[in-house]
């Protein structure tokens, strides 16, 4: 009995000292309620610290892009079923999928005020996929002609401008392909294709702290890691002009303290809810939670240079696909956050289509069969390949259990450390067998999920996927002479991969954030970002 | 005493080269590659990385990488970090203001509520207040300041509503104080523990005995005689203590979402900004040299038997 009276001692103790300890943090804490030094009429929400200074070209990750596509406006942009919404452009047309014509609007300007004309397109696409200026996304120009030029594989470039892109007039120009893309309207929604003012060649570096853009938001202040404040531009006459006065981006070091503000009404939105969170936010937020689909899917990669899966035969990887348990894990594991996958494409993109095959359903009877067929895995074993600083480790236990039970293969997580460690074994063919393999839509069109991952030269088929057939297919599509043709093309590929399995689709993304009771009408657009621009407050 | 000073502050010198030298092979040793990182799963041409790299200056040998860190390191330049684009100094003067306020606090804190309950545990040896606190402290030292800090949150910021669950970007003293209370947990236990051991020890000193007999007042035996030996282990232990403060505040700050150097530091390992790293870790090198420094000269003060010639 003395021991159980002494803990409670020390339990009460230990309360008593916590309670008068904190006391005093309490009293300044509290005077000051909510949204702290938020102007009226502002959303808040969780965007950290862009990787690069603020330049469109030079940006891929989701926080920059957040606050580039405030700044900024392209040609066209997607509504949230993915179909396009003509923004700057009057029309952009193609007869061969060849040359396109793109009109202007006319009347928009920059934040500065000088007009947006072609020729701020030009300039700043030339400038963008120019070698010297060392821009990320400058490969996404390379289907204009004279990419080559600006852009060599090695040297200095043999001109700064690239041959298929001619001022026609200030309000239209026309862009040339090497070859042709039926879906290249699609591709110019890519936040990367933003025009520039001339202000912008005087100082690019010191534009990309301060940018001045033609977008529904205006720039007004960027205290590094901590927030970014942008402010509605009146004189925004694109069909997203912005519903509240302004945004801020505040910089979380975690998405639980980002959690526990929104909760506690300083901040109005967060974009994805912490795993500690995920079980209660709906009751927390009630009406503010958001949980909807987006167009991004996870594989598993196999990488087909390793020991394991070279010359593998695809009924092996069949097999294993036919092993996990994608229903139960998704519900489990993920906490619902996932859709079990039906296809290699997410259903948000143009042309998905659900496959006429058992190959992603969950049958262990079969998958053994299939193994044993194909010859079953060299060793009877695999590993998978994840950062471990990416909250991947339990649903690769789990796809692990799950094969093993099913299959009696036995699998192991092959964890790296973080992303980047992760990403040099992928670069450097070191994959030892899966890797985990993620990819979000650039434009809602299956040919960004299928040509940029399975394509033998394309560069994020990391897994050296290499089939002549499925190549010659996806040339075909190219060839189309419109989208539609070239979409159905690509569905031919699609069902032809099954036989192939250039790698097992995992599940669907989900986005799983929320909002406060301040703010209201927060939609999410088809790469899964909240839309800020439609955002009211109350 | 002044040679010994200077003799301290030149052994500072080869300690600071071998810790920047170290710190930078490390984050060399270290796989993944900054520059390709940027780019995530998209891809990225290879001339286009390895001109980066030469611009920064990557994509030379180790040595001639440190031997020019350190050159510019003595003129007054930390270099410029690979994804931002900022130098590395600004970004550090950004960090440290906010940890350095509070590491004081929490500092502040060890030292009054600690050492204070230290002596009134240690008074009374084995008495309910001294187990009291033993358990108490027990308590602290096992539980991990991530469980501490969610609990204060929860309670503080989400029951009684008395307290923001973070701090805000520019915060007051009065909203620092709840995460340098579960900063300090940790060191206020062990303070209080040594303080406790080391009175109750001292209490039966011969020199305790002698100035109890003198017929001291007890305040004065206690404040002087007892406290100025049993502080010296006390002492050793804080003196170490700030350099932890300054640098190993990552779980609190990440959970009030204090924009200091834990977190800097945290994102510079997992982007491999070399720079950054070995910058902060740099300054860290410092603050514990000068530290340790401090608490030898206090040792003078506390005991004249040790004296430095």
């Amino acid at each position: 009995m003395r021991g159980a009276k002494s803990a409670k001692w020390v339990a009460g103790a230990a309360v008593i000292a916590l309670a008068a300890t904190a006391c005093g943090g309490g009293d300044s804490g509290s005077d000051k309620k909510n949204t702290s030094g938020q102007p009226a009429g502002y959303v808040s929400i969780d965007v950290g610290e862009p990787q690069k200074p603020l330049m469109p070209a030079d940006t891929n990750e989701s926080n920059g892009s957040y606050v580039i596509q405030s700044l900024f406006t392209q040609l066209l942009d997607f509504d949230d079923k993915g179909e396009i919404v003509l923004t700057n452009a009057e029309s952009v047309e193609t007869e061969d999928s060849k040359t396109w014509t793109v009109k202007l609007k006319a009347g928009w300007k920059f934040h500065n005020g000088e007009a947006v004309t072609a020729q701020s397109y030009i300039d700043a696409w030339n400038w963008y996929a120019n070698v010297e200026n060392k821009q990320q996304n400058a490969f996404w120009f390379s289907d204009i002609k004279g990419y080559a030029d600006v852009h060599p594989e090695k040297g200095a470039p043999k001109s700064d401008k690239m041959s298929g892109l001619k001022a026609v007039d200030d309000t239209t120009f026309t862009i040339e392909l090497t070859d042709k893309v039926p879906y290249f309207n699609y591709k110019l929604g890519y936040a990367t294709f933003a025009p520039l003012p001339k202000v912008f060649y005087d100082d690019p570096k010191a534009f990309g702290q301060k940018p001045i853009g033609n977008g529904p938001y205006t720039f007004e202040k960027w205290t590094h890691k901590k927030l970014i404040q942008v402010k509605a531009w009146p004189e925004y006459q694109g069909p997203n002009k912005a519903a509240n006065k302004g945004i801020q981006f505040k910089n979380y070091s975690t998405v639980e303290a980002a959690y526990s503000d929104v909760i506690s009404g300083n901040l109005d939105m967060i974009r994805q809810v912490g795993p500690r969170d995920l079980p209660k936010y709906k009751a927390d937020l009630g009406d503010g939670a958001i949980d909807q689909p987006y167009a991004a899917i996870q594989t598993l990669t196999p990488a087909f240079y390793s020991k394991t899966f070279k010359d593998i035969d695809p009924k092996v990887l069949q097999g294993l696909s036919m092993a996990i348990d994608r229903e139960t894990i998704t519900k489990t594991v993920l906490n619902g956050t996932r859709i079990p996958a039906t296809s290699f494409t997410p259903p948000q993109v143009k042309g998905n289509q659900t496959l006429d095959s058992d190959v992603l359903k969950f049958n262990p009877a079969k998958a053994k069969e299939l193994i044993k067929a194909g010859g079953g895995v060299p060793e009877n074993k695999f590993s998978i390949q994840y950062n471990a600083d990416g909250g991947h480790k339990e649903w690769v236990t789990a796809v692990c259990e799950s094969i093993r039970n099913a299959t009696g293969v036995d699998c192991v997580g092959d964890a790296k450390p973080d992303f980047p460690t992760d990403l040099e074994a992928r670069d450097n063919n070191e994959v030892k067998g899966f890797y985990r393999g993620g990819w979000v839509a650039d434009y809602p069109v299956n040919v960004n999920f299928l040509k940029e991952l399975y394509h033998s030269k394309a560069e994020s088929n990391n897994g050296r996927f290499s089939d002549k057939e499925i190549d010659d297919l996806m040339a075909k599509g190219d060839k189309a002479d419109s989208l539609e043709a070239s979409v159905a093309a690509y569905q031919e590929v699609e069902k032809k991969l099954v036989d192939k399995m250039p790698a097992i689709p995992l599940w669907y993304y989900a986005i799983n954030g929320g909002h406060g009771k301040n703010v209201d009408n927060v939609k999410v657009d088809f790469h899964g970002d909240l839309e800020l621009t439609g955002v009211t407050t109350k | 005493m002044g040679r010994y000073v200077a003799r301290r502050l030149l052994q500072m010198i080869p300690v600071f080269i071998g810790s920047t030298l170290l710190v930078f092979l490390m984050m060399y040793a270290l796989p993944g590659d900054p520059v390709r990182a940027l780019a995530g799963e998209q891809h990225v041409d290879a001339t286009q990385i390895a001109q980066i790299k030469a611009d920064l200056g990557l994509d030379q040998p180790i040595w001639q990488q440190y031997l020019n860190y350190l050159g510019n390191l003595f003129q007054g330049d930390l270099g410029n970090q690979i994804g931002t684009q900022r130098p590395v100094a600004e970004v550090i003067a950004d960090a440290y203001p906010i940890t350095i306020r509070l590491a004081i606090f929490a500092f502040v804190f060890t030292v009054v509520a600690g050492i204070s309950l230290g002596i009134v545990a240690g008074l009374k040896a084995d008495s309910i207040r001294d187990r009291g606190l033993l358990g108490l402290t027990l308590v602290l030292i096992s539980m991990p300041s991530f469980v501490l800090g969610f609990l204060v949150q929860y309670f503080f910021a989400f029951q009684l509503g008395i307290a923001k669950p973070n701090v805000s970007l520019d915060p007051t003293n009065g909203e620092l104080i709840m995460p340098a209370i579960v900063l300090a947990s940790l060191s206020l236990a062990y303070v209080a523990r040594l303080t406790r051991t080391s009175v109750a020890e001292n209490l039966r000193a011969d020199y305790m005995r002698t100035a109890v007999a003198k017929g001291l007042p007890r305040r004065r035996v206690i404040g002087v005689h007892l406290m100025r030996n049993s502080l010296i282990p006390v002492v050793t232990f804080l003196g170490t203590d700030i350099g932890a403060l300054m640098g190993g505040a990552i779980v609190t700050e990440g959970i009030f979402n204090i924009k200091g150097v834990g977190q800097l530091v945290f994102e510079a390992l997992a982007k491999r900004e070399g720079a950054t790293v070995v910058g902060v870790v740099t300054l860290l090198v410092i603050v514990y040299l000068v530290c340790s420094l401090l608490v030898d000269l206090l040792y003078a003060v506390l005991d004249p038997r040790i004296r430095y010639a």
